[in-house]
């Protein structure tokens, strides 16, 4: 299971990046398959980039809302939304698992031998504020004077544009490189800081921050996808909390096995010595009786 | 009903897709992402 997880990563990572003409041709791809929103976090500025960000569009369409409105466009987001709805409410959280090349990166990191620091677990909310403010309140209510608003999250955390765009980028054009000041250093230095705590911590970013994984983690309670605990199986052997990226620690109940935190790469599945983990796939909520409930008295 | 909301939900956000495709946010997704954005990159 492992392996076809990461096959499937460096699959998606290659499809998301396949357009290598850019140093001769136009310096990204500007082709149609860039209509579509790509499922994990690949921003579109990237040079080899082929699909289009969601976050970045969202915040865009979020951006240009109220100007949008006034010349009769009303582009709220529902296609990007839709998009990752679509998704999210059949697979939850799994693409975060399986497909997203920033993902990837920080399992690369993980891998690094160097003593390791656990997750603390107050800063799981992190990616809902971040979704929150970043993604959604302020490009929508900070606006300049002629009514946009601004990608607040791109332009300010994240760290997949400054990687994937910015030192590609800035390294292929010597105009862009002298245009390049204060802001560019902050966002570089957030992302030194950012793969340095994934080294060290497990899938921090995604943990802490990811606004794309809080939607996706929305979903994983009521997706088609979901994870079964059967308490009466497990040994409580630790194993599935010892290979899970993401710390959700559902053995000894304090976390929900489908909760927003579990990024369904499925190592818990696999590494159970009891089968007490089990994964059911259906539109259908299998696990919630058509009985009427009663209060007991 | 609850039963059913995993399938409610996929035909709500398939909904919520045709109509941002239906409002043209297709084009307007694509205007942004083929041209280089300075934000992303820490420029603009």
């Amino acid at each position: 299971m492992e392996r076809m997880r990461r096959k499937s990563q460096y699959l998606f990572t290659l499809l998301a990046n396949a357009y290598w003409l850019f140093p001769w041709k136009s310096p990204i791809y500007q082709g149609p398959v860039k209509k579509i929103c790509f499922p994990g976090l690949n921003c579109h500025s990237c040079p080899a980039a082929t699909m289009s960000c969601p976050l970045g569009a969202l915040q865009n369409l979020l951006a240009a809302l109220r100007p949008g409105i006034q010349m009769g466009q009303l582009h709220i987001g529902a296609y990007v939304l839709g998009s990752l709805g679509l998704i999210g409410s059949v697979a939850g959280r799994m693409p975060c698992g399986w497909i997203c090349p920033f993902g990837l990166l920080q399992e690369w990191l993980f891998l690094l031998p160097v003593p390791k620091i656990s997750f603390w677990r107050p800063l799981k909310r992190g990616p809902y504020l971040f979704l929150i403010v970043f993604v959604v309140l302020l490009p929508l209510l900070v606006a300049d004077l002629s009514g946009y608003g601004s990608i607040w999250f791109c332009k300010y955390v994240c760290p997949a544009g400054t990687l994937e765009a910015g030192i590609p980028l800035l390294s292929l054009d010597q105009d862009l490189r002298s245009a390049a000041g204060r802001l560019f250093a902050f966002k570089l230095l957030i992302l030194i800081l950012l793969l340095t705590w994934c080294v060290f911590t497990s899938r921090a970013f995604c943990r802490a921050i990811c606004p794309l994984g809080a939607v996706y983690g929305l979903f994983n309670r009521l997706s088609w996808l979901r994870l079964r605990f059967h308490p009466d199986r497990c040994v409580q052997c630790r194993a599935c909390l010892t290979v899970c990226p993401a710390g959700v620690s559902f053995y000894n109940g304090l976390d929900d096995i489908n909760s927003g935190s579990c990024i369904r790469c499925l190592r818990c599945l696999s590494i159970c010595p009891a089968n007490a983990v089990s994964l059911q796939f259906s539109p259908i909520r299998r696990d919630i009786s058509n009985a009427p409930v009663t209060d007991g008295n | 009903m609850k039963r059913y909301l995993p399938l409610f939900t996929t035909f709500a956000f398939i909904a919520l897709l045709l109509l941002g495709i239906c409002f043209g946010e297709v084009h307007a997704v694509w205007s942004k992402a083929v041209t280089v954005c300075l934000s992303c990159m820490g420029i603009g």
